[in-house]
């Protein structure tokens, strides 16, 4: 009775550590997939070589660099130092304008295209994403 | 200039109870009286008062715009409609905190009058444990940010209230939310209390699962509510995005569902008592740390946090004082009963309970992580890092088709010892369940083994919980409402997850474009002025791959105070689907960008929320738990 007991608290236990070890285990291995690094154009020149891993850009969008046609919304993203060229079709959301600040997720081309998939709206009061001010460094 | 008067030495005031009112109950609490006492009752009742004072003169001075009041200088304009000027006052730091005070207060108010049948000595603790919360809270307010600041000289103008803001779902959002967070103060402050009282018991459990409802009904709705706001007004036809914001309302929300089940234990054997008072400890600090996250700006970047470090090390002080005072109230009062959970038979109510509790807490740790781990890794290697919906999708769902399992097999045990009863129909139903999902899903031409499977075991606890319905008239029906709400959220946001589609385009004045069958017609603009905003409507045709037509107008409005665009998308609602459009406007160019989408269930998924938040309105009504 008492050794049949201990055994299954033992069990128990056992089965409690291995599934909080396995949890463990699955939530930082998938963390590590699905994590989005964000870069600031700067930095993307910097780059030695391009990654094909989805990657966010931060910055303020140039003055006049919108360039919209019926199927693309094109325009470039500076951090005043460096500056890239982003392609995007898909819907831009509702803060998005010239000398805004702007944060665009998707793929690289290379070191002066990026190919956005998401241009996305922090619901931040500042209206500015933090990402971009500090990659604009404060301004 | 009066009104922010009155409402900044009514805090005082309010703040000067606080310290009467310990002091009134310490007294009470040593000494031979049975009962609590009047006057503590009264104090706390001034007490509540003065807060109520306070938050009306800050309305006041919202709805006549009074800008020598720098709170709303900064958040208000004349030009914006009564409505919004007086939700403005939740809207923002400062009086968002005083909310808080004020449902604080509030809350052991009314615990102190609906307690009466409790044990003095638990009453008074309670008492003095929440008014240890209130006190930070005021000490929060008064020191880092008062919402009755002076301005000098007096701006002619304010500086308006962000546009996003100025929406009847966000107005009302903030105060159903805060009724769930504060509700939990009270759930932590009582079950502190009853750990030093040793009475962590059977009676303390039906006490105190109204509490837990309450603030469970709450915060539901309030998270509804924020989420039907993203829906509509950001413009992205999503309705949960993961998003830090929206992570940190649902994790106490995930501890309390925990800490509803394991009341329900406690209830009814006395059992998992370490269980009930942790989860109310965590619930509360999570609430705390949503609040405190979200209102700092520490979670968007932790640069934020660094422009008002007098705020954040006050946070950051105050909850681990917190912390740090309930693990030593837990680990010095606690004495694990020993009916505690190593006895259950494995086969029983409670322990499905208990893997109920287990599968909840690997949730928390899932969006826990996501949410904490890119500001933990900004703070050590400054790497700026998104965590995005694939890694809570992927780690959520697999888990998802057993714990959906769970909840249409558990509740059909019994206590104690059961037996699996009925082997035949659950089989049954699972296999009507595989069978339909099958079908529905080679229709709809999307083969994923993935989908077949949550489909199948959310079906399963559909069915499961449609014919108890039927079968068991009125014996459960608080959990079984719940529970087919659930299945039912989880059925809407799967099909409408799959059978979602949208078209994006630019498109001029004038244009049509094709797509398929269907077509989008960009009949013209209309321009409209309103008092604090001008907007352009756009006029669509929109004829579907079915060949009905529909007319949709979606806005954008340029407000002027701040000045900012904002797009309103125009949704047709029905009971099977919506059709949303919205438009933007790409500054200085011809093309406006247009997102059409059409949303299956959309009506459902809000509805399941509210049949599960009913399922609570139920169990709060109903006289007895079940038999």
């Amino acid at each position: 009775m008492y050794g049949k007991k201990v055994k299954l608290r033992f069990l128990f236990l056992a089965l409690i550590l291995l599934s909080v070890i396995l949890s463990v285990f699955l939530i930082l291995q998938s963390l590590k997939d699905n994590v989005v690094y964000f870069q600031s154009p700067s930095e993307i020149k910097n780059l030695i070589e391009i990654d094909k891993k989805k990657i966010r850009v931060g910055g303020m969008v140039k003055k006049n660099s919108i360039n919209i046609n019926s199927n693309e919304v094109n325009f470039i993203i500076t951090d005043f130092k460096n500056e890239i060229n982003v392609i995007f079709a898909g819907a831009v959301p509702n803060l998005f304008a010239e000398g805004k600040g702007v944060v665009a997720e998707g793929f690289l081309k290379d070191k002066n295209y990026f190919l956005a998939t998401k241009i996305l709206a922090k619901h931040d009061e500042n209206y500015m994403p933090p990402e971009v001010k500090e990659a604009i460094g404060d301004k | 200039m009066l009104a922010s008067q009155i409402g900044y030495y009514s805090l005082v005031l309010g703040l000067l109870f606080s310290f009467l009112l310990c002091a009134a109950s310490i007294k009470n609490f040593n000494n031979n009286n049975e009962r609590v006492d009047k006057n503590v009752i009264t104090l706390s009742l001034l007490q509540l008062i003065f807060v109520i004072i306070s938050f009306l003169s800050l309305i006041l001075s919202f709805v006549n715009s009074d800008f020598s009041n720098e709170t709303v200088f900064d958040n208000s304009h004349t030009t914006k409609p009564l409505f919004y000027k007086i939700t403005g006052t939740w809207g923002n730091h400062e009086g968002s905190l005083l909310l808080w005070l004020l449902v604080l207060t509030l809350f052991i108010f009314l615990f102190l009058i609906k307690s009466k049948h409790q044990p003095k000595k638990y009453r008074i603790l309670t008492l003095l444990f929440q008014q240890i919360i209130i006190i930070g809270f005021f000490l929060f307010v008064l020191m880092t940010s008062n919402p009755f600041d002076y301005l000098f000289p007096i701006p002619a103008e304010g500086l308006g209230l962000n546009p996003i803001l100025q929406d009847p779902a966000l107005a009302i959002h903030p105060p159903i939310l805060y009724l769930g967070y504060v509700g939990s103060s009270i759930i932590f402050s009582s079950s502190l209390a009853a750990v030093t009282q040793g009475y962590i018991t059977r009676e303390w459990g039906q006490h105190i699962k109204k509490w837990v409802l309450v603030s469970w009904i709450f915060l539901s709705l309030g998270i509804m509510l924020g989420s039907i706001w993203a829906y509509y007004e950001l413009g992205w036809g999503g309705f949960w995005f993961w998003d830090p914001v929206e992570n940190i309302s649902l994790m106490p929300w995930l501890t309390l569902t925990a800490l509803l089940h394991c009341i329900l234990v406690l209830e009814k054997r006395e059992a998992l008592t370490s269980w009930v008072v942790v989860l109310s400890i965590t619930t509360f600090t999570l609430s705390m740390c949503g609040t405190f996250l979200i209102r700092s700006g520490i979670l968007n970047s932790v640069h934020t946090f660094a422009n008002d470090p007098a705020r954040g090390i006050f946070i950051l002080v105050f909850l681990f004082v917190l912390i740090f005072l309930s693990l030593i109230i837990f680990f010095v009062f606690h004495k694990e009963n020993n009916k505690d959970s190593n006895n259950f038979f494995w086969l029983s109510k409670e322990t499905s309970i208990l893997v109920n509790n287990w599968f909840m807490m690997y949730f928390l740790s899932v969006v826990l992580i996501g949410t904490v781990y890119p500001v933990f890794l900004d703070v050590i290697s400054s790497e700026k890092i998104s965590v995005g919906p694939p890694f809570y999708h992927k780690l959520i769902a697999p888990f998802l088709v057993l714990f959906l399992l769970f909840m249409a097999f558990g509740p059909k045990l019994r206590w104690i010892k059961s037996k699996i009863e009925n082997k035949n129909s659950l089989i049954s139903f699972l296999v009507i369940s595989i069978a339909i999902s099958l079908i529905i899903l080679r229709k709809l031409n999307t083969d994923v083994l993935f989908y077949t499977v949550l489909i199948s075991a959310a079906f399963f606890l559909f069915f499961i919980s449609v014919k108890e319905l039927f079968v068991q008239k009125f014996n459960n029906i608080s959990q079984v409402v719940a529970h087919l709400g659930f299945s039912l959220l989880i059925l809407t946001i799967l099909f409408n997850n799959i059978l979602s589609s949208e078209i994006i385009t630019n498109m001029k004045v004038g244009e049509k474009y094709n797509h398929n069958k269907s077509e989008i017609f960009f009949e013209k603009i209309e321009e409209k002025k309103e008092s604090n905003y001008n907007s352009i409507v756009g006029h669509f045709k929109i004829i579907d791959e079915d060949g009905k037509t529909i007319k949709l107008r979606p806005e954008i409005r340029i407000y002027n105070q701040p000045i900012i665009i904002t797009s309103e998308a125009d949704i047709r609602t029905t009971l099977l689907e919506d059709k949303f459009l919205v438009m933007n406007l790409v500054k200085g160019n011809e093309y406006f960008n247009i997102r059409y989408q059409i949303k299956p269930f959309m009506l459902w998924i809000w509805i399941s929320v509210l049949l599960i938040s009913f399922g609570g309105i139920i169990s709060l009504f109903k006289k007895k738990y079940e038999k």
